[in-house]
């Protein structure tokens, strides 16, 4: 029986984005990453449909964390409190596409760090790497407001991807972010309706949708991945639908939220294997599901987990 | 829902005075404001006034192409006019002619004609068809549906996409004696239409005629769209001028979940909806 030929086809598309700024564009990188540009659902229509593959931002903390597991604190247990060494076995060691650097440092909770220890991190991390960066805030608000836009001008001409923006806040960052030349992460909370206010509100400013990207915020699996799921395939079909204000590259966050699951941590749990492993399997298998929905850029964390998804995505997306 | 903006059009005075002054301002100018009220396709109907109606319409296309891309739509119950406006568009922007009925008693052939000249203008030429054939408009449901089914199955035959071919039913004015069944034998006209082919054929309407010398014309208008929108219009030739007709149309694709709601879903509704 011949196998019928089901593939849709749109007429819209998923933007293309280049991340970083070689010398001969103003930067200081030495190399860029393009991502974007899918024509179709993962694994619908031909190989040019694909787009750009999807790329593995790995995190860098701007603070030594406290709280990690003893299986993610060891492959880097030499770096923690370096993050340009931290960032530089990230790309030479373990093959990171991005470095994601995440303030966690600076939160009023977690070591109230100010702007001049953040542009200083920055700064190393820039020196030690060549690849695109990305800037994520801690997540208070007034305290992103304060630190966030000097770690943009640190960076400025770099052609970064910084954030995020949300309803609630995105004017400050949405204006330095427009005059220092990077690209914007605007953040909803698994909800939709939101997201794509956010970037109207983004673009009633002036900024260009074409420079941003969003996150729909992430679910790890068994912590809510089917509501990211969800979200992230609706985006993606209301894009290659042609809503200009949907078609932004999607990022997604799954290492902080995979390790936070306690089967990827706990480690008195016989019957679950060795805790060792656990860890980078959920992770893994977190990155894997939203592969298929449509995601463009995966922060990750572990080496393993990394390894496998980006084995994972060569298979894939072939070409 | 694919928007074919009304305005340029020999029977509005002001074009009319433009097409006899050869003023090409206000062509332009109606052209690039129609485009940002949201318009998808601009219709171009040299109106009844000019004695060359070739030129006429050639001129027109001209004079907007020199400023706007935007597609346009061909419009003329006149083959020859179409032809004639048709070497002067850019079919590579997408081009609708529009209108052929089924077949008429001095042409049998008319609509082959249509489908011929959309295949020359190239893949992205569509057709506007009515569902009228040599014995007029029909008035009832069936002749409606049964003429738009000859429609779909002459495009079949002649290998004519039907996804490059829109169904316009035809509405007409709503206070003509004994007009005011038709909105809803149209209404259950569409019903039956939208599933003569997968997918199915666009269909779209002159919604402005049906509120022809009514008072309340906008309402009229706006309230009919949402009506049809909801049995498979996904086109319009329309005033893309009303906000409120804009508004509408905004609103029912999202509550047709066709657009993702937010809190600005009118604001940008007509710089999206292309």
């Amino acid at each position: 029986m011949p196998v019928p030929e089901v593939t849709d086809s749109f007429t819209g598309s998923v933007n293309r984005i280049t991340l970083g700024a070689t010398k001969e564009n103003g930067g200081t990188r030495s190399s860029t990453v393009a991502v974007g540009g899918a024509q179709n659902v993962v694994y619908g229509g031909s190989t040019e449909d694909a787009g750009e593959k999807p790329v593995v931002a790995m995190d860098v903390l701007d603070s030594k964390p406290e709280d990690w597991p003893d299986a993610l604190v060891k492959p880097y247990k030499d770096v923690l409190d370096s993050p340009g060494d931290w960032a530089k076995m990230c790309v030479e060691e373990f093959g990171a596409e991005l470095i994601c650097i995440r303030f966690e440092g600076i939160h009023p909770d977690k070591g109230d760090k100010d702007a001049s220890h953040a542009v200083k991190v920055t700064e190393e991390v820039l020196k030690a790497v060549g690849v695109p960066l990305i800037l994520w805030g801690c997540g208070n608000d007034e305290k992103d407001n304060e630190v966030m836009p000097k770690v943009s001008g640190a960076a400025k001409g770099e052609k970064c991807l910084i954030g995020t923006i949300k309803e609630d806040n995105y004017k400050s960052l949405t204006a330095i972010a427009l005059a220092d030349g990077h690209f914007l992460i605007s953040e909803a909370p698994l909800d939709i309706n939101i997201a794509k206010q956010i970037n109207i509100l983004a673009s009633d400013m002036g900024f260009p949708l074409e420079r941003i990207v969003t996150f729909q915020a992430t679910g790890a699996l068994g912590y809510g991945i089917e509501y990211a799921y969800s979200i992230q395939e609706r985006q993606r079909i209301a894009a290659l639908s042609g809503d200009k204000i949907m078609a932004m590259p999607v990022i997604c966050d799954v290492g902080y939220e995979s390790w936070r699951a306690k089967e990827a941590k706990l480690e008195d749990a016989p019957g679950w294997g060795q805790v060792k492993d656990r860890g980078p399997m959920w992770e893994t298998a977190t990155a894997i599901c939203l592969l298929q929905a449509g995601v463009d850029i995966i922060r990750m964390r572990h080496p393993r987990a990394v390894a496998t998804v980006k084995n994972f995505i060569s298979q894939i997306w072939k070409g | 829902m694919l928007l074919i903006a009304e305005r340029i059009n020999g029977m509005f005075t002001n074009v009319k005075r433009a097409i006899a002054e050869k003023d090409k301002k206000v062509i332009q100018y109606l052209a690039k404001k129609q485009t940002e009220a949201g318009a998808a396709y601009l219709d171009v109907n040299v109106g009844t006034a000019a004695a060359d109606q070739e030129g006429t319409i050639q001129w027109l296309v001209e004079t907007i192409q020199e400023t706007c891309s935007t597609s346009l739509c061909l419009d003329s119950q006149k083959p020859n006019v179409i032809a004639a406006g048709l070497k002067a568009v850019n079919a590579e922007n997408g081009v609708l002619l529009n209108s052929t009925p089924l077949n008429k008693k001095s042409d049998e052939e008319i609509l082959d004609k249509f489908i011929e000249m959309a295949n020359q203008a190239g893949p992205k030429a569509s057709i506007i068809a009515l569902t009228m054939d040599k014995n007029g408009v029909p008035q009832d449901i069936d002749t409606r549906v049964a003429i738009a089914a000859e429609i779909v199955s002459k495009a079949i035959e002649k290998g004519f996409d039907t996804q490059r071919l829109f169904i316009d039913p035809i509405v007409l004015p709503v206070n003509v004696p004994n007009a005011q069944v038709q909105p809803g034998n149209i209404l259950a006209a569409m019903e039956q239409i939208r599933y003569l082919a997968d997918p199915a054929p666009h269909m779209t309407i002159g919604l402005s005629n049906l509120s022809q010398g009514a008072t309340e014309r906008s309402l009229i208008n706006r309230v009919f769209l949402a009506m049809a929108m909801s049995r498979g219009l996904d086109s319009a030739i329309a005033d893309v001028f009303d906000t409120d007709l804009m508004n509408v149309v905004a609103t029912t694709e999202m509550l047709m979940n066709k657009q993702i709601y937010s809190d600005s879903y009118l604001k940008v509704f007509a710089s999206t909806n292309k």
